[in-house]
């Protein structure tokens, strides 16, 4: 039996209410004790200082593979994953060829299995092929392990597709992730629509774009019962839309990126067009970055999600209309966020920690989000107060696409263990692999 | 005096002495071209390209000229708009353009921030010839300097740009210069191609023409791409003519020593009639003459003329 015990950490548990120095003692793949000074012969991680966590699940995340493999694979991903603190991801399947049918699913899950070293969870096509025409065979596809439905990338145009994806999987509890677009108002638009982009010369996609289909979404969750999750909110109306929805006990979860509550479109015009603000949804305006602190403060934000979306560099070293929409966000969510919503904010470290892990479990319905014993060794530890800047050239994922180049964080994942294999300690991948 | 930098990428982030520098300096570059042998050895052995990834008849070939009068040797590539993305990429053709020993590239590209980009990886000049929406900095010049010419000054005019300034560089840059030269920069269009959003810029933005046209020492008149008709943005070319047509008629809101000015090339019956722009208060021939003073004026202080 293989044990490991991480001595002298505080274990921050929302899920079973729990703050205090404490030991955790995992067996196998198991956290098999909780308690105050543990002893037993192990590997020992000295975790003195350090927060000892429920597995953090970045549930939006693009891997690129199959297909696009010179952007990121299964091994860069995991990696940068494991690296940003990151026990679980999600990937949105959104890949050549799309994830639609449960065979890709298997192959997916089994490429998982030989090189990742993190957990993956795929979220299927919503539509085959994601064409917006009809829908995939989504109930075989949740058998065979995928989590979620979604056409992210080719956001869902079509009410009734919308309306049948909602009503057929509510008996299989599984949700639909759609990105909130109405693509008729944002036709040749690459960045938010305001004064920016008005000066810039740049097509604009007004926030109403993202309302809209927030709107028709929430409407058809109510309509059909189902379960609806919106991913990347980045406007002031789509947050008091659907705070009123879930004011009125709709199932209905949201999540935000770091980087729609780090940046405004401003960033377009300082850095004169530099293409790794380029990203959809766009940076909003002031006024939508402000509301959605707001509505972190309110929980009406379920989860932080980086919509990790790596691209190599001939995708953005090019004209701004010609390139690649994305971030490469795995690496830089944990250690901005514990600055600006922590040690900037009024968040506590249990709230970032429900919107880490506990909500994103909860949400994709996976085992997470808890270190009670019994429960799945997947653990995050973070180092409150350490500071440093973001170095792009560092980064374990292939896409060296950020817009936080130099930025100051404080608090980083320290160690990362996955079903009781420690794949990342003291910042540093250790060349794990995941137990499966 | 040269400039403060060594790209000519925009009249927003070009200081106001700059500008002031070039035109003053257009002035005696006007002078040479008034000559009958209109060659100065000022520029030999000086070397620029002009890139044009969008067609282009009179900024390219004043430039071209520009650059002949001033005795620089100039080579030109045009790329078909069409094999962009298939081609070799942007940065590619300008390395290749620089390893050949290149001074200046003088790009039109139809992306808006593409010399901004541009100017982040070469180690030359560059001058934009337009780019997307976003800005045509010697269009600016040459119109604020015909303004001069004929007006005396900038400060305190009041300046019209009429027609589509949602999508049109020219009326961008226009509003730059013009701002920083202390005009009052007013636009009328209708309100689909009026600009959405100036944040806190001194603009006045009209949806009707006549309000904008009352008093206007200088009316600007942009170039209406009927290409916007097949998008929506207006019904028809006709009902554009009939309510946003510069006409003599409502030209008498005007200041009767009203200028009428056009970058070409123009829709003659459609944003601007025959009458007003064959009149004598038209400049739009003259604006192509001090575009070739302009630009002498910015490869002069551009390419080290101005340091002997």
């Amino acid at each position: 039996m293989r044990r490991l015990l991480i001595k002298g950490g505080r274990v921050l548990d929302p899920a079973e209410n729990v703050d205090a120095v404490l030991d955790v003692l995992v067996e196998d793949d198991r956290v098999s004790a909780v308690g105050v000074d543990l002893s037993a012969e192990a590997e020992v991680l000295d975790a003195s200082g350090l927060l000892v966590c429920p597995g953090f699940i970045d549930m939006h995340v693009h891997l690129r593979d199959p297909g696009e493999e010179y952007k990121e694979d299964m091994a860069s991903g995991t990696r940068a994953a494991a690296r940003g603190g990151f026990t679980a991801i999600a990937c949105m399947p959104n890949t050549q060829p799309v994830i639609d049918n449960r065979a890709l699913v298997e192959a997916l899950l089994r490429k998982t299995q030989n090189m990742g070293c993190v957990r993956v969870y795929p979220i299927c096509a919503l539509s085959k092929g994601q064409k917006g025409e009809e829908l995939a065979e989504l109930a075989d596809m949740r058998q065979a392990g995928a989590v979620a439905a979604s056409d992210d990338g080719h956001p869902v145009q079509n009410g009734q597709l919308m309306r049948l994806a909602l009503d057929y999987l509510r008996p299989f509890d599984m949700p639909v992730i759609n990105h909130a677009e109405d693509k008729s108002l944002t036709e040749g638009a690459v960045m938010h629509e305001g004064s920016v982009s008005t000066l810039l010369g740049l097509r604009g996609m007004p926030a109403e774009a993202e309302e809209l289909m927030v709107a028709r979404d929430l409407m058809l969750a109510r309509l059909t019962g189902g379960r609806l999750h919106i991913p990347h909110v980045s406007t002031k109306g789509a947050v008091e839309l659907i705070a009123a929805y879930k004011s009125q006990g709709f199932k209905v979860t949201c999540e935000v990126a770091p980087h729609h509550l780090l940046l405004t479109d401003k960033i377009v015009r300082e850095t004169w067009y530099d293409t790794n603000t380029k990203v959809n949804p766009p940076l909003r305006s002031l006024e939508h970055v402000e509301a959605l602190h707001q509505a972190i403060k309110e929980g009406v934000i379920d989860a932080i999600a980086s919509d990790h979306a790596p691209h190599h560099q001939d995708d953005k070293l090019v004209e701004y209309d010609y390139a690649a929409f994305g971030i490469s966000g795995l690496e830089t969510s944990v250690g901005l966020m514990a600055r600006r919503l922590v040690h900037e904010g009024s968040l506590s470290w249990a709230d970032l920690i429900r919107l880490y892990s506990l909500h994103p479990a909860r949400i994709l319905n996976v085992e997470g989000g808890s270190l009670a014993q019994g429960v799945r060794a997947d653990i995050t530890i973070i180092a409150p107060e350490l500071e440093g800047t973001v170095t792009a050239q560092a980064f374990a994922s292939k896409g060296r696409n950020t817009p936080f180049e130099g930025w100051k964080f404080k608090g980083a994942p320290w160690g990362t263990v996955v079903g009781g294999d420690v794949v990342m300690w003291e910042g540093r991948l250790t060349g794990g692999n995941k137990v499966t | 005096m040269k400039l403060a930098s060594r790209h000519v990428l925009d009249l927003e982030t070009m200081p106001a002495e700059d500008m002031k520098n070039i035109l003053d300096t257009a002035e005696s570059m006007k002078e040479i071209l008034g000559r009958s042998i209109k060659k100065v050895p000022t520029l030999r052995g000086k070397s620029l390209c002009t890139l044009f990834y969008e067609p282009s008849t009179r900024t390219r070939a004043s430039f071209e000229l520009a650059a002949k009068y001033m005795s620089a040797d100039s080579i030109s590539i045009a790329t078909a708009t069409s094999s962009i993305k298939k081609g070799e990429t942007l940065l590619d053709t300008a390395r290749t353009i620089e390893a050949m020993g290149v001074d200046m590239i003088i790009m039109r590209h139809p992306v808006s921030g593409s010399s901004h980009f541009l100017s982040r990886h070469v180690k030359g000049a560059v001058i934009n010839a337009g780019d997307g929406m976003h800005a045509h900095p010697t269009q600016g010049l040459l119109d604020m300097f015909t303004m001069r010419q004929h007006l005396g000054r900038l400060e305190g005019l009041k300046v019209t740009i009429v027609g589509d300034a949602l999508h049109s560089r020219v009326a961008r840059s226009n509003m730059w210069g013009l701002i920083k030269m202390g005009a009052q920069v007013c636009m009328a269009a209708p309100s689909t191609l009026l600009p959405l959003d100036l944040g806190d810029l001194d603009v006045k933005v009209y949806d009707r023409l006549e309000p904008a046209l009352e008093g206007a020492d200088v009316v600007n008149v942009l170039r209406l791409q009927l290409e916007r008709q097949k998008r929506g943005l207006f019904p028809s070319a006709r009902e554009y003519s009939q309510f946003y047509g510069v006409n003599q008629e409502r030209l008498k809101l005007a200041s009767p020593d009203v200028l009428v000015m056009h970058p070409g090339p123009m829709n003659r019956g459609v944003e601007i009639s025959t009458e007003v722009a064959d009149a004598p208060m038209s400049t739009i021939d003259e604006q192509v003459t001090n575009g070739v003073a302009v630009r002498m004026a910015l490869l002069y202080l551009l390419l080290g003329g101005a340091d002997e």
